[in-house]
């Protein structure tokens, strides 16, 4: 039977979704058209992409703050690097270069957090600070705008382009396969590997996995470093479509991030989480940044209903599970 | 009974007094006549009480195995309210008793913020159930906006003369912030160590589910502690308020982490369960010694996020008892 369950956050997430739309397109009938969808799946790239990463470690039981960081850091660091060695490298070799940076930052994590067992809060927030401070004492804190040809041959790429009745313009870079790429890799090794299972079993109780035999070590290991290469990639994104390599930027999105991860019902307490619920709430959050213009909201209110929205979307399950809890006892 | 050298450094409070000596000591010599100078001590003990305050805050919180991420968005959001009390109400021009008076009533009213702020966040937490990270994430972010929405985004200024007093005034030549946060200090280690509440708290923090079966009034404790969380934020906003002669949404945003590091650094177990105020204290001068010190070597400022980072990570190190098993492991085999 497939009731419409309530309690679930991606159903309550949709509906919020629909709502918003609905009064959105009521204030203003110009809200439902193809640039405003072209304009919410373009700046829900970097954020999906983060928040794809950020929920597969909330599944594993642990939370990271410092994605953004590495994000900065590999970004940034990739940047100088072919500037001063290699600026004619094509843009997948770039993409590649900023990944594996990303990776190897997830990897300090990754030994942190697998092989010490300290607490992933305060150690990534130790990271993120460590992977800032180094960037910008070490690496440089400048700006750069000249970018390597081929990052800005690749902003230029478009998967849908087209004019409006008006004569303005919209589009869809290639970029945003990279989030779909993202996605379906993610759902493959979630839900079609050994890995996948592993990463809900160590969330749900790492003990009980350990003792049926799963190596703790290496799949947490894996998660971090899996996180970070995505937090490179990310990154490089970032800098390509906005044809700019500022090292101050992406570090304060992680909260939005993990605002997003938690209203799609991945649960701090780790063992469950969705991709679908995951992009719902990436797509609310940008839906909150970008139009709550639109409903007559100014947007001085954007960070109160991000934090009104988190509440709800986090405290009603929460609520219903400890009534459910004072029923059981 | 002689204790060795080795046990008595089996407590984290005595490792962190060695390191703040340590510290402390290493930047005297590096540049003796610039660090040990009146100047440069004064202007520390102005300096760290702000951030040492809010670090109380998280502690507290940290201590039954929750967390405050709201501490930052509490204090701005006090300050913000005290400022307009302050400058549209009492206006800069206020001298006297008058002023005096104003000053003491904003106090009364951020401290009476903070305080719903927490009962907020403990309300969350205790009745609906939610996790403390969670709660406080979300409710940092109404802080900050009501703030924001308040004061349009801008700073507010224009107080009175008297208002500076908090956080740049001298009695009997030692700085009023550095009187409050001993006064602080000392009444949370009192609460901690020496009251029924205190001991209710850290039994709470161990085992949240014995404390349930101690007929221990866990929802009343949650409230009351993320209440002393808030009022303790308000007058970091205070400080912060004076010392800046203006409030506004968004300052002191780099404190949130800095207040984790510094609670975390003074063997808080941020699980709950453990963790002395004497720590804390002893962090947090071994993190101004060290900031301090970095700012005469011409350090940057990110220099400092960075060398911050690695003390926080090499102390948790330390303390692992993880670490300790596999190095001795090493050293066997």
């Amino acid at each position: 039977m497939k009731n419409i369950n309530l309690a679930r956050n991606e159903v309550l997430v949709a509906l919020v979704i629909l709502a918003f739309c609905a009064f959105a397109a009521l204030s203003d009938p110009r809200f439902l058209s193809i640039p405003t969808l072209t304009d919410l799946l373009r700046n829900g790239i970097i954020l999906g992409i983060f928040s794809v990463g950020a929920m597969l470690v909330l599944v594993s039981g642990g939370i990271d703050v410092s994605f953004t960081a590495i994000a900065a850091f590999a970004m940034y660091t990739t940047t100088v690097f072919l500037l001063e060695y290699a600026p004619g490298l094509p843009w997948y070799v770039i993409f590649a270069i900023a990944m594996v940076l990303g990776a190897l930052l997830g990897c300090i994590n990754g030994v942190l957090i697998a092989v010490f067992r300290l607490p992933t809060l305060i150690v990534t927030l130790g990271t993120l600070s460590v992977f800032r401070g180094f960037l910008l004492t070490f690496v440089g804190s400048k700006m750069i705008s000249a970018l390597p040809p081929d990052m800005r041959g690749f902003s230029r790429m478009m998967m849908v382009r087209g004019t409006n009745a008006d004569g303005s313009f919209y589009s869809l870079p290639w970029a945003f396969a990279a989030l779909v790429i993202v996605v379906v890799l993610t759902w493959f090794i979630l839900h079609k590997t050994m890995l996948g299972r592993s990463i809900f079993a160590i969330g749900g109780s790492d003990e009980s996995a350990r003792r049926i035999g799963i190596h703790v070590t290496r799949v947490q290991f894996f998660v971090y470093v899996y996180v970070g290469a995505l937090a490179g990639l990310a990154g490089i994104i970032h800098a390509s479509m906005s044809r700019l390599a500022n090292p101050f930027d992406l570090v304060g999105l992680e909260l939005s991030v993990i605002a997003a991860v938690v209203l799609g019902g991945a649960r701090l307490a780790g063992g469950y989480g969705t991709l679908t619920g995951t992009l719902l709430g990436v797509a609310l959050i940008v839906l909150v940044q970008n139009s709550l213009i639109v409903l007559g909201i100014p947007s001085t209110f954007q960070s109160i209903t991000i934090g009104i929205l988190i509440l709800v979307g986090t405290g009603l399950p929460a609520w219903q599970a400890k009534r459910a809890e004072a029923r059981a006892a | 009974m002689s204790r060795t050298i080795s046990s008595r450094l089996s407590s984290p409070e005595a490792r962190l007094a060695l390191i703040a000596v340590l510290v402390f000591v290493f930047m005297a010599v590096l540049s003796p006549d610039r660090f040990l100078s009146v100047q440069n001590l004064t202007s520390m003990a102005f300096q760290f009480p702000e951030f040492a305050i809010l670090a109380l805050a998280v502690t507290v919180t940290m201590l039954t195995g929750g967390i405050d991420l709201s501490v930052v968005g509490v204090s701005n959001l006090s300050a913000v309210v005290a400022a307009m009390i302050l400058a549209s109400i009492a206006g800069e021009t206020a001298v006297g008793a008058g002023a005096v008076m104003w000053l003491i009533l904003s106090m009364v009213v951020a401290l009476s913020i903070g305080a719903v702020c927490g009962l907020f966040n403990g309300a969350l937490v205790a009745f609906v159930g939610m996790p403390p990270i969670l709660a406080t994430l979300g409710s940092g972010l109404i802080f900050t906006g009501i703030a924001v929405a308040l004061t349009g985004g801008s700073a507010v200024m224009g107080f009175p003369a008297a208002a500076a007093w908090l956080g740049n005034g001298l009695v009997l030549g030692v700085p009023v912030p550095l009187i409050l946060f001993a006064l602080l200090a000392a009444i949370v280690a009192f609460i901690v160590s020496r009251t029924a509440f205190g001991l209710k708290l850290i039994m709470f923090g161990a085992n949240p589910r014995a404390a349930r079966f101690a007929a221990i009034n866990v929802n009343g404790l949650l409230l009351r502690v993320y209440m002393l969380s808030g009022a303790l934020s308000a007058v970091a906003g205070m400080l912060v308020m004076s010392r800046a002669n203006s409030a506004k949404a968004d300052y002191g945003s780099s404190y949130l982490l800095l207040s984790i590091l510094i609670a975390v650094l003074g063997g808080v177990n941020p699980y709950g369960g453990y963790g002395k105020v004497i720590g804390v204290v002893l962090a947090v001068l071994s993190m101004q010694f060290l900031s301090s010190g970095l700012n005469m070597l011409q350090v940057s400022n990110f220099a400092r996020e960075l060398i911050w980072g690695v003390l926080l990570i090499f102390v948790m190190l330390v303390n692992s008892p993880r670490a300790a098993a596999l190095l001795r492991r090493e050293r066997t085999t």
